[in-house]
């Protein structure tokens, strides 16, 4: 267990100063009691501070925080994606293209928060390439951080699916076409393109319940799962520490006979 | 040590020495029960997932089911040119529904393939075999030219440039009651054989038949 940083512990009496329990500011007090109240039913701090205090290796740098700017990146499509729900239809008759109008043209801040989403998952989707760059050339994916990475590329594989259902929901000529282009080439994978391909349009042709199931797809199963995922990827991170930089050398293990020779020289 | 795994369980929990084992019990208690538990915990998860993922893979098993459009009499088609009709692919949707066919009337001359109540009048599908843009008939080129990734088809459909994999689609046709009336899609390989409609991108030549098996959601033409 990681010890608790300086400015939270108190500080030792000076000599001469009254014994007796530790006098802190009522303010703080009133934060101490709420956070005890919530530790003798929880007994989640030793948790918390086992995630947060942890030993990092020497050499760290900014690279470490492309994995951290994706889970925001995440974070910001999924705040974003939730209130674009509250205005958007997936009607194909129309309902659907209106509505996104309707965001961008009136809906107060609309605008901004449809660009956030639509801007952000391409920002999510660079963010990802990068992260995954960073591992693979730090060689932060070998032992044991195999499966870290594993359900990194689960990750990639559903980040690249909410790109791919989110572009139809537009529904404008671009997105309809784009849509028929990928479900095509999906269809082209041999005995099982042609059902996968089924599957997504929910039938032979692009119809009535084509947009809805990529909604459903885009807004409900992907985003569950990638949170799931990250949990778990978060997880792996906690327990196994983070990988030193390539370039570190590992410092030898302090030889006490070398050290004893070395003072008697010095003697 | 090694003689510890040859020791076989003895068959009755009695002679397991388990107090309060009754005679001729073989599963104990605590075992029943386990497998008890999880068996109920399996059947209550399989009892909403098994329907729900039905309910998402049902539309891969119904049949489409289709109407004859009329599209026009005999005489709005000539068989030296084609003229577009706008036809329903999915009814119910509006414009999203609504797809391109180009149509002329069989010309002997060109049609090698063997003519049936199906075929008098031709109509192409103006889906792209490539990856499903449409693409638009040029007249002065004779030509159906895709403005996605430049596939090119002659004046039968057939693939003569780019990156198309197959003939344009087409659809069925038949006269009634004195109106040319346009059936399902259906697709064709290289020699003008049908089958059932395959997606773009999908050959029907050689091995493609086999690796682009017909799907059980596409309507099919009754055989008459």
């Amino acid at each position: 267990m990681p010890r608790l940083p300086k400015i939270l512990t108190p500080k030792p009496k000076r000599p001469g100063e009254e014994n007796g329990p530790v006098k802190h500011h009522p303010a703080a007090e009133a934060g101490i009691t709420v956070v005890d109240w919530l530790d003798e039913r929880m007994a989640v701090s030793g948790g918390i501070r086992w995630m947060l205090f942890r030993k990092v290796p020497r050499g760290v740098n900014w690279f470490y925080t492309l994995g951290s700017a994706t889970m925001f990146a995440f974070l910001s499509q999924a705040v974003t994606g939730v209130f674009l729900a509250m205005y958007y239809q997936p009607s194909p008759t129309g309902g659907a293209y209106s509505s996104i109008r309707y965001i961008t043209d009136q809906a107060f801040l609309g605008q901004f928060v449809r660009g956030m989403h639509k801007w952000g998952a391409s920002v999510m989707v660079i963010l990802v390439f990068l992260h995954m760059a960073r591992v693979f050339f730090f060689g932060a994916y070998k032992y044991p951080r195999e499966l870290t990475w594993v359900i990194g590329v689960v990750l990639l594989i559903l980040t690249l699916v909410m790109g791919f259902t989110g572009y139809l929901l537009p529904f404008d000529q671009r997105s309809y076409w784009a849509t028929i282009v990928g479900v095509n080439i999906n269809g082209t994978g041999p005995f099982v393109g042609p059902y996968l391909s089924d599957f997504l349009r929910a039938g032979p042709e692009f119809g009535a319940n084509t947009l809805s199931r990529f909604y459903a797809i885009h807004m409900m199963l992907v985003p569950g799962a990638i949170a799931a995922l990250i949990g778990a990827h978060l997880f792996l991170i906690m327990k196994l520490g983070i990988s030193a930089p390539p370039w570190l050398k590992a410092e030898p293990e302090p030889d006490p006979e070398a050290e004893l020779a070395m003072e008697r020289a010095e003697v | 040590m090694a003689d510890r795994h040859k020791e076989v369980k003895p068959k009755y929990t009695a002679d397991r020495h388990i107090p309060g084992a009754f005679e001729g019990e073989t599963v104990t208690r605590r075992r029943l029960m386990g497998l008890t538990v999880q068996g109920a915990g399996l059947i209550t998860v399989a009892s909403f997932t098994l329907p729900a993922l039905g309910f998402a893979i049902g539309p891969l098993f119904s049949r489409v089911p289709f109407e004859w459009q009329t599209i026009g009499v005999p005489a709005d088609f000539s068989d030296t040119t084609y003229v577009s009709r706008i036809v329903t692919i999915v009814p119910g949707i509006g414009e999203t529904g609504k797809s391109l066919a180009y149509v002329r009337s069989r010309n002997p001359a060109i049609d090698t393939e063997k003519g049936d109540q199906y075929n008098q009048f031709v109509a192409l599908s103006s889906r792209c075999m490539h990856l499903g843009c449409p693409v638009r008939f040029t007249p002065a080129a004779g030509r159906f030219i895709c403005p996605c990734h430049g596939g090119v088809y002659d004046f039968r459909g057939m693939p003569t440039g780019g990156p198309p994999v197959r003939p344009l689609d087409r659809f069925y046709t038949r006269l009634h009651d004195g109106f040319v009336q346009l059936g399902p899609r259906y697709s064709v390989n290289s020699e003008l054989q049908r089958f059932s409609p395959r997606d773009p991108g999908e050959p029907l030549d050689g091995i493609g038949q086999y690796l682009y098996p017909k799907r059980f959601s596409t309507s099919v033409v009754p055989s008459n």
